[in-house]
C-alpha cells in the first residue's frame, strides 16, 4: 500500500473519529490543530487504524506519535 | 449473529450514520423520534459519544418526549469518561435522559464520604462505584489463607463504607460491580483452588459482594458476568489499561453502558412487563394453517422442533418470574389455539397465555389491542417473531415497542431474547411471582363483567378484599417499584428509591398507606401507594398512586375513608391534594373532583389544588371488606 492510499484511509478515520465534515490533509495534522482530538479520541482513533490496517501498535509507537504524519509514516512500516 | 459486544439484538447501526446524525444536528425543529431511531441500533464507542452529545443538548426537548430524568455520579478508579460519553445515547435507547458527574480521578473515598464533595453537591439519584482489583488490593496473590481472607474482607468493608456514605452523604443508591477476573493464571487450573491467588481473591469477593447487596436497596452491575459473555481475552486491554487506565477494551464500551442503561432502567420501573409472541416459525416450526397439527415441528425428533420448544419454555421460565405472556398471530383463531389443546409436545398452554389475538389486522394494531387489554402501555411489550417484514413493521409505526432481531434461525431466538435484557428486575418477590397468573385472572374478571348487568352487581360478585398498612419493610421493595413504574394513576409522579421509601416509614410527620386488593379470581397483591403529610389543622397529600388493572373497583374511595378517619383521630379538619400533569397521568385530573375534593386553585401549567372538609365528610358504604 502506497502511502497516498494510507493517507486517504486515515483521512475517513479522522472525520469518522473527530466527528469533522471534510478533512485537508497534511503530515503535521496533530491534537494541537484539530479541537475535537483529546486524550480518548486519541485512544479511538489509534484502535480504528489498528482494526482497519489488521495490526496493533505497541505502547513505544504510540508515544512516538506527536503528528499524523509519524502515524502513517508507521502504518506504512507496518504494512510493507 | 454478531457477538455481544455487537449487541446482537439490536439492528445494526446505518452505515449512513454521520449523515442522519447530521440530518438531525441541523433540523429544525428538533427531531426527537429520529434521535430515538437511530439511538436503537447498535452504535460503536464512537457513534455513541456523536450522538450523546445531541441527546445532551436538546436535553429540554426530550424530556418533553416522556423521558424519565436520572442524574449518575461515576466515582471511579480508572479513566471513566470514555463510559460517561457514550451513556447519554445508551441511556436515550432505554427511555432514560441520563446526566452524568464524573468524579475526579481516584477522589474514590473523598467524594462519597464528604456530604460537601461536588458530587454531593450534585444530588445525583445514583452513584456508579467502578473500581479496579488494584485499587481495592486484590490485583496480586497472597498466598497465606489467613492473609487472603482478611484481604477479601478489607475490600469488602471499603466497599460498605463507600456504600454507606453514598446513603448517607450523598442520598443515591450505589451502584457497585464485581470484579473481572484476570485472563492470566498464576498456577493454571489449581487458581481457583488455592486461596489467595488473584482469581480466588476476586470470586471470594464477588460471591460476597452479591450477598452483601441483595436486599440493601443498591444496585449490582454484574460485569464480571458481561465480561464472561464475551470472554475474558476479548474483554481485558493490557495495553489501554497501561497507557490511559482504561479498564477494558474499547470494543466493550457499547455493551458495557447498555446493560448499566438496563440496570438503571430497571431501578427506574421502565423494565418491559410482557412478552407477545408470534406463532407459526416461532413457537413451532411450520405454519398451522397448512401444516396442520401433525405437520408442523416441535421437540423431539428435530432440531428445529427443539429450538422451538426451547423458545416456549423460556417463555414460560420468564412467565414464573413475572413477565405476562401474550400471542400476535396472523392466523385463523381455531387453528392458532389448536397445537395449545391438541399437541402433546406443547409446553405452553392457553392458561399461560394473558391475551390471545390470532387473526389477519395487522401485528401494530394488534399489539396495540393487547396493551389495552393487559391496562399496560405498548411501550412494556417486546414482541417476538421471525418474520422480518412484521417485526419492521411494528417497529415503524410503534418504536416503543421493542423489537429483538432475532435472524431466522429459531436457534439462535432464545439466545438473543435472553441477552436482550428487556426484562431486568431490581428485586424479585412474591408479587413477581403470582403477577402472570394476575394479568389472566384479570381476563376472567373481563368475562363476568360481560355477564352480569350493573357495576354494583359486578364490583359483589367479585368478593373483594382491601388490605391497607402502613409502609413497612417486608412492602418496601414494592412500594419502591410501583413509585417508579406507576405512569398513568400518579397524581404526582414522585419518584422513590428503596431508601427514601424505608426514611418515610420512619417519620412521624407521615402517613403512609400500601394498599392490597384480593378477590375470589385471586390476589391482586400490592397495587396502591400513598403517602400524607400531616399538619395540626391539613393533611396533604404527596403521593397517590394506583396500578391500573384495578381501575373501577372503588379503592380509591376505600383509600380516601381510612385516612380520613386517621385525619380526624389526630383532629385535623380538612384534607388537601394536588394533581401535578404529566405526559401520562391525565387520567386522573378529576380525581380528587370525583373524591368530593373542592378545587381551590388552578395554576396556568394545569397544575390544580384541592381541598376536603373533613367535618362534613361521609365515608361510603363500599362493595368490599376492608382488612
Amino acid at each position: 500500500m502506497n502511502r497516498e492510499e494510507i493517507t486517504g484511509i486515515v483521512t475517513e478515520i479522522m472525520c469518522d473519529v473527530f466527528d469533522l465534515d471534510a478533512l485537508d490533509y497534511s503530515d503535521d495534522l496533530s491534537a494541537d490543530v484539530i479541537e475535537e482530538w483529546d486524550s480518548l479520541s486519541h485512544i479511538r482513533f489509534i484502535v480504528a487504524v489498528e482494526k482497519r490496517f489488521g495490526f496493533r501498535f505497541s505502547s513505544a509507537e504510540i508515544e512516538g506519535f506527536s503528528r499524523v504524519g509519524d502515524l502513517v509514516d508507521s502504518i506504512a512500516a507496518h504494512t510493507a | 449473529m454478531r457477538d455481544p459486544f455487537g449487541l446482537p439484538w439490536l439492528l445494526a447501526a446505518p452505515t449512513d450514520f454521520r449523515s442522519r446524525l447530521k440530518a438531525i444536528r441541523s433540523a429544525e425543529p428538533f427531531d426527537a423520534a429520529a434521535l430515538r431511531l437511530l439511538v436503537q441500533t447498535a452504535l460503536d464507542a464512537t457513534q455513541l459519544e456523536q450522538a450523546s452529545r445531541l441527546v445532551t443538548a436538546h436535553g429540554d426537548d426530550l424530556t418533553g418526549a416522556g423521558l424519565r430524568p436520572l442524574r449518575l455520579a461515576i466515582v471511579a478508579t480508572h479513566t471513566a469518561k470514555g463510559i460517561a460519553y457514550a451513556l447519554p445515547a445508551a441511556g436515550l435507547r432505554h427511555g432514560l435522559l441520563i446526566g452524568t458527574d464524573l468524579a475526579d480521578y481516584g477522589q474514590t473515598a473523598q467524594q462519597l464520604l464528604d456530604p460537601g464533595s461536588t458530587i454531593a453537591q450534585g444530588r445525583p439519584d445514583a452513584v456508579l462505584l467502578a473500581l479496579d482489583p488494584q485499587a481495592l488490593g486484590l490485583a496480586r496473590p497472597c498466598l497465606d489463607r489467613a492473609e487472603a481472607e482478611a484481604t477479601v474482607t478489607r475490600a469488602l468493608d471499603y466497599v460498605a463504607a463507600l456504600r454507606e456514605g453514598g446513603r448517607a452523604h450523598v442520598g443515591a443508591a450505589v451502584i457497585v460491580q464485581t470484579l473481572v477476573p484476570p485472563l492470566e493464571s498464576l498456577f493454571g487450573n489449581f487458581d481457583g483452588q488455592l486461596a489467595g491467588t488473584v482469581r480466588w481473591l476476586i470470586d471470594t469477593f464477588n460471591t460476597r459482594l452479591r450477598a452483601a447487596v441483595v436486599g440493601s436497596g443498591d444496585l449490582l452491575l454484574d460485569t464480571a458476568f458481561i465480561a464472561a459473555t464475551v470472554g475474558l481475552a476479548q474483554w481485558h486491554d493490557a495495553r489501554l489499561w497501561h497507557d490511559a487506565k482504561l479498564p477494558f477494551a474499547l470494543d466493550a464500551v457499547p455493551l458495557y453502558v447498555d446493560r448499566l442503561c438496563t440496570l438503571l432502567a430497571a431501578f427506574r420501573g421502565l423494565a418491559r412487563k410482557c412478552l407477545v409472541l408470534d406463532l407459526d416459525n416461532t413457537l413451532w416450526g411450520g405454519i398451522i394453517g397448512d401444516d396442520g397439527i401433525d405437520g408442523i415441528l416441535l421437540g423431539q425428533g428435530s432440531g428445529t422442533g427443539e429450538a422451538h420448544l426451547a423458545v416456549q419454555a423460556f417463555a414460560l421460565d420468564l412467565r414464573a418470574r413475572g413477565v405476562v405472556l401474550a400471542v400476535c398471530s396472523k392466523n385463523e383463531d381455531a387453528a392458532a389455539r389448536l397445537p395449545f389443546t391438541g399437541h402433546s409436545e406443547m409446553l405452553l398452554r392457553e392458561e399461560h397465555i394473558a391475551a390471545f389475538l390470532a387473526n389477519w389486522t395487522d401485528k401494530a394494531q394488534n399489539l396495540r389491542a393487547i396493551a389495552a387489554t393487559l391496562n399496560i402501555g405498548t411501550d412494556a411489550l417486546v414482541f417476538l417473531d421471525d418474520n422480518p417484514a412484521e417485526r419492521a413493521q411494528v417497529r415503524r409505526e410503534l418504536p416503543e415497542v421493542a423489537v429483538p432481531e432475532v435472524g431466522s434461525n429459531p436457534a439462535d431466538f432464545v439466545r438473543i431474547l435472553g441477552q436482550a435484557g428487556y426484562f431486568e428486575a431490581v428485586s424479585f418477590g412474591d408479587e413477581d411471582r403470582g403477577r402472570a397468573a394476575m394479568y389472566s385472572a384479570n381476563a376472567e374478571r373481563a368475562a363476568v363483567l360481560g355477564k352480569v348487568s350493573n357495576l354494583d352487581d359486578y364490583h359483589r360478585s367479585l368478593e373483594m378484599v382491601c388490605t391497607i398498612a402502613p409502609f413497612d419493610e417486608a412492602g418496601r421493595a414494592r412500594i419502591a417499584q410501583l413509585a417508579n413504574k406507576s405512569n398513568q394513576f400518579n397524581l404526582t409522579t414522585r419518584r422513590y428509591t428503596e431508601a427514601d421509601i424505608a426514611a418515610l416509614a420512619a417519620d412521624p410527620t407521615r402517613f403512609t398507606m400500601q394498599v392490597r386488593l384480593a378477590d375470589r379470581f385471586g390476589d391482586n397483591g400490592m397495587i396502591s401507594v400513598v403517602v400524607f403529610a400531616c399538619g395540626a389543622e391539613e393533611w396533604r397529600c404527596e403521593t397517590w398512586l394506583m396500578s391500573c388493572r384495578v381501575l373501577g373497583r372503588r379503592v380509591e374511595e376505600a383509600v380516601l375513608a381510612h385516612v380520613a378517619t386517621a385525619a380526624r383521630a389526630a383532629g385535623a379538619t380538612r384534607l388537601a391534594g394536588e394533581y401535578i400533569p404529566s405526559a401520562k397521568n391525565a387520567m386522573v385530573r378529576e380525581h380528587f373532583g370525583k373524591l368530593g375534593f373542592t378545587k381551590v386553585a388552578e395554576r396556568e401549567d394545569g397544575d390544580t389544588e384541592w381541598t376536603l372538609d373533613l367535618t362534613r365528610y361521609v365515608a361510603p358504604t363500599l362493595p368490599m371488606i376492608l382488612d
